[in-house]
């Protein structure tokens, strides 16, 4: 039997703001321990919460971005439960009447686009930060002490929940790359898994393929880059399909995915259901934004990531279009291509070199660019290399490096390609045997021997010629 | 030699901006008085020695958060706890000029009728000292009445100021919800907690008010006031419509000789030109009373979660996370608090939340409904404040039902959200009768005209007896 994957998606994304979710304290990393704080955000007798309304804005402008219904009349509501990380005994949440509700991506596809609907967007403060001193595990069972840190307590955190519409890991990851575009292109996160400004947990079931069916689910936690949540839920695919088809049951359960080992580990069961006793908070009033507002956020959210994929995909291929577009590179790219270089060779010199080098595309000028991918192939690649590494420098241009020639002489490159041949003798009859794949590595030999000066098609041409004579 | 038995204070205010009397002199008077009788009435957890402002002291509940002071809310959980910052009314006072005096003594949390939960033990009826002075807020209003204080701020979430005042015999206000700023005060029931003034008359209760009142950008339920707040004078009631709700008639809880005070004022407001006519509050009377026992403990559930002993307080260590938050809660809280919490979060749990708190919350929207009616053609609904006078202490320690009743007559028109006045209206057993003047939603004005007016009338006099 084939089975199916049925995937949904629970992101976190920590906002930005300036300032906390329910008080003037001071967002973000870096302080001194406990500094970033104040009556409100450390849960004192009396203290009250006061809405920060850019979170509220950028949360509506979020859900717009997702194409979500922005509801009228959204409640944070009190979600009730003990943990040292959490000072006042509940976080304030919105919990059955969100911001944002009924919203979707669109994934572009081979074929079409697939939809991945957003089941709600809503705005939650978050906790503080722990840290489990002695024990084994780092968690607070067995740990000889907890220190707690509430800088980070009460910062406005997003969580996203999409529908269980995603079919296999790399759709998971697919989504998450234009969700985190779309996030960063808001100018609301900067949505760094690596600094937990993004957080996922992934709920993850499988079912006969053909069946609509929704079998137990289990959640992973714990996933902190993309390519680890799609290695975390290929992992439990894997086992719930081993479990199916030895006779068994998955069983309702949350585990940790260990990217060290490539391992799930089930979180020990707690002894009683979760009831977080939800109710309104009392201390606050419904959000409840004009129409105005919405409509203003609304003239601010920039086109899609899945739109614009789509838009220069027929230039390129899909796979080029998401790469240049979830990494932030099409701008660049669609100035370099106005200025009149070739689209492939384009997206190739940004998505590859000019990220290499680590260059910023938002500060390149597409121009200068152009100039340099209509001239890769004639100038030597050290010069190439060089031009596209400092791109982004004030006042850069790409003149000097245009007017140096590369190697092409073939009376000059000859004895080198010869001489790397035969320093290559097993190469050389792999190639003649069918391995035609090492005609790169002969070129690279060249280039290296050639300090990057010689022209890479007449390189090409050259091995090719004297391989095949 | 300065009679703080009879000082009101705006006497008091006067007193100082002629500079007949020094702040610190009446300060240092205050706190002789407090020396003097303060020993047999235990109104005051702690006093103040100093004056710090330019005017009068004021007393203020032990809820109310005071930056230096000790703010214990009644409840060994909060035992040696001393805030980093000041409630806003506490601001507003000292802002005005007002020296704190002291806090005064309360129930543990605002949770009572009587002041026997407070952890630190009763306080006493000044009128006799064997009864209790009511509650929550009895240390305030005790410490007004037997002349410990000028004046003082209670909270009150069910009656918690109305009520003591009643069995007092001084007047307390119950602002209108959301106009008095919450933050800083240890919260019992966000929805319900309102902090007011206790005076010895109106218009010091009217003065005290106008220093408190108003939006507060730092609690998002506070509006600002339709209106500025305007000292009462003159004594008529001409053209002043009065309702009695018809329930009243008909309950058993009153006794007899608060009902013959009641019957008493009415006759005098009748003199003075009211027209005194009947309202019908049915679903008040019948649900008001287990709708506000689940709204306020659902709250108060959630608003005791902060006190785990991980940041203020004491601690009492644990093997682990959750035996240390269990211990501390268990020697920190006293009985009501953990009656309320359990009573609350029973209303909230999953499968119980729509048919206890939410049904309760559906009911308050009737009551509120039917209170906006029943004003309708009327300027304030009239009761007793309290069915009974001041009660012996011990009397009802022992069964929570026959304490909660004491707040019959005050809660309903605190789930409306109503302002509520009480003022003295004579002596039933030789102790104090308060009168219940519940108005509309920012009707304020109306209700210090009134209750000036008819406390002219009634003329009664707030030393008790026994300190005359």
């Amino acid at each position: 039997m084939s089975w199916e994957p049925v995937i949904g998606l629970e992101i976190h994304v920590q906002l930005k703001t300036r300032t906390k979710m329910f008080c003037r304290c001071a967002a973000g990393f870096g302080a001194g321990e406990n500094t970033q704080t104040c009556p409100v955000c450390l849960g004192f007798p009396g203290a009250l919460p006061v809405m920060n309304r850019r979170a509220i804005e950028w949360t509506i402008k979020l859900g717009l971005a997702l194409d979500c219904e922005i509801t009228e009349h959204a409640v944070f509501a009190r979600k009730n439960y003990f943990y040292p990380d959490l000072p006042k005994g509940y976080q304030i949440s919105q919990y059955d009447l969100p911001s944002c509700v009924n919203g979707k991506v669109l994934l572009p596809t081979a074929e079409r686009d697939r939809v991945i609907g957003i089941v709600r967007a809503h705005l939650e403060e978050d906790a503080a930060k722990t840290v489990h001193v002695g024990g084994r595990t780092g968690r607070i069972g067995g740990a000889d002490a907890s220190l707690v840190d509430y800088n980070r307590g009460g910062t406005p955190l997003v969580e996203i929940v999409t529908a269980p519409d995603i079919r296999s890991a790399d759709e998971a990851k697919r989504f998450l790359q234009l969700l985190r575009q779309t996030v960063v292109e808001l100018g609301i996160s900067d949505a760094e898994m690596e600094k937990g400004t993004l957080r996922v947990d992934a709920n993850v079931s499988v079912r006969p393929e053909g069946s609509d069916e929704l079998r137990t689910r289990t959640e992973i936690k714990n996933m902190n880059s993309f390519n680890f949540i799609a290695r975390g839920i290929e992992a439990e695919v894997e086992r719930q399909i081993g479990v199916w088809e030895s006779g068994g049951a998955v069983e309702q359960q949350t585990y940790d995915f260990d990217a060290a080992t490539g391992t799930l580990t089930a979180r020990r069961s707690k002894e009683e259901a979760d009831d977080y006793r939800y109710f309104p908070e009392p201390d606050l009033v419904p959000v409840e934004p004009s129409r105005d507002l919405i409509d203003a956020l609304r003239s601010e959210v920039p086109e899609s990531p899945a739109a614009r994929i789509r838009r220069i995909e027929p230039a390129l291929d899909l796979e080029r279009a998401t790469v240049l577009v979830t990494g932030g590179l099409d701008v660049l790219w669609d100035g370099t291509v106005a200025a009149g270089a070739d689209g492939v060779a384009a997206a190739n010199v940004i998505a590859n070199t000019l990220v290499g080098a680590g260059v910023d595309p938002g500060t390149a000028p597409a121009a200068e660019l152009a100039k340099l991918v209509d001239a890769r192939e004639r100038i030597p690649r050290a010069a190439f290399d060089e031009a596209i590494s400092k791109l982004a420098e004030p006042g850069f241009s790409a003149d000097p490096y245009l007017v140096q020639n590369a190697l092409s002489d073939t009376d000059e490159l000859g004895p080198i390609v010869d001489r790397i041949l035969e320093a290559n003798p097993d190469q050389v009859e792999a190639y003649r045997g069918g391995k035609e794949g090492l005609l790169g590595f002969f070129v690279g030999q060249v280039m290296k021997e050639t300090q990057g000066t010689a022209d890479a098609r007449v390189v090409n041409d050259l091995v090719r010629e004297k391989l095949n004579a | 030699m300065i009679d703080t038995l009879r000082l009101t204070a705006e006497d008091a205010i006067s007193l100082v901006e002629r500079r007949e009397v020094s702040t610190a002199e009446l300060h240092a008077a205050y706190l002789g008085a407090i020396a003097e009788r303060d020993g047999e009435l235990h109104c005051f957890l702690r006093t103040c020695d100093e004056p710090h402002g330019s005017s009068i002291p004021i007393a203020l509940k032990d809820v109310i958060s005071t930056k230096g002071i000790e703010t214990t809310a009644g409840s060994r959980i909060l035992e040696g706890y001393t805030p980093v910052f000041d409630s806003t009314v506490a601001a507003r006072v000292k802002a005005a000029g007002l020296s704190v005096l002291g806090k005064t003594n309360t129930d543990e949390f605002a949770m009572g009728s009587s002041t026997e939960n407070s952890a630190w033990g009763p306080s006493c009826n000044p009128w006799d000292p064997s009864r209790v002075p009511g509650g929550s807020g009895g240390g305030t209003a005790a410490a007004v009445s037997a002349g410990l204080a000028p004046w003082g701020l209670g909270s009150d979430t069910g009656g918690s100021i109305k009520q003591p005042s009643a069995l007092c015999g001084n007047v307390g206000l119950r602002p209108t919800y959301g106009t008095v700023s919450r933050y800083g005060v240890v919260a019992f029931a966000s929805s319900l907690d309102q902090i007011g003034p206790v005076a010895k008359t109106v218009r010091d209760v009217a003065l005290l008010y106008s220093i408190i009142a108003g939006r507060d950008p730092q609690d998002s339920t506070t509006a600002e006031l339709p209106e500025v707040v305007a000292l009462p004078e003159g004594d008529s009631l001409a053209g002043v419509k009065l309702a009695v709700p018809k329930q009243v008639a008909d309950l058993d809880a009153i006794e007899p000789g608060v009902r013959a005070a009641f019957e008493a004022a009415l006759d005098q407001a009748r003199e003075l030109g009211a027209k005194v006519g009947e309202c019908d509050l049915p679903l008040s009377y019948r649900y008001g009373m287990p709708c506000y026992y689940l709204v306020a403990p659902a709250e108060a559930s959630s608003n005791l979660a902060r006190y785990d002993g991980v940041r203020y307080g004491p601690r009492v260590a644990g093997a682990t996370f959750g035996e240390m938050v269990d211990h501390t809660r268990d020697a920190g809280f006293g009985p009501e608090p953990k009656r309320r919490i359990m009573l609350g979060t029973y209303a909230l749990s999953a499968g119980y939340y729509d048919a206890f708190y939410g049904q309760a919350q559906r009911v308050r929207t009737l009551l509120i409904r039917e209170h906006r009616e029943a004003l309708d053609g009327f300027d304030a609904i009239v009761t007793p404040t309290s069915p009974t006078v001041a009660f012996p202490i011990g009397d009802k320690a022992a069964d929570p039902l026959a304490m909660y009743a004491c707040d019959l007559l005050t809660i309903p028109s605190c789930l409306a959200g109503l302002p509520g006045l009480s003022i003295p209206c004579g002596l039933s057993e030789g102790l104090p009768v308060g009168l219940q003047l519940v108005g509309r939603q920012f009707g304020e004005n109306g209700l210090f005209r009134l209750g000036h007016a008819l406390e002219g009338a009634i003329g009664f006099d707030t030393v008790p007896e026994r300190l005359r």
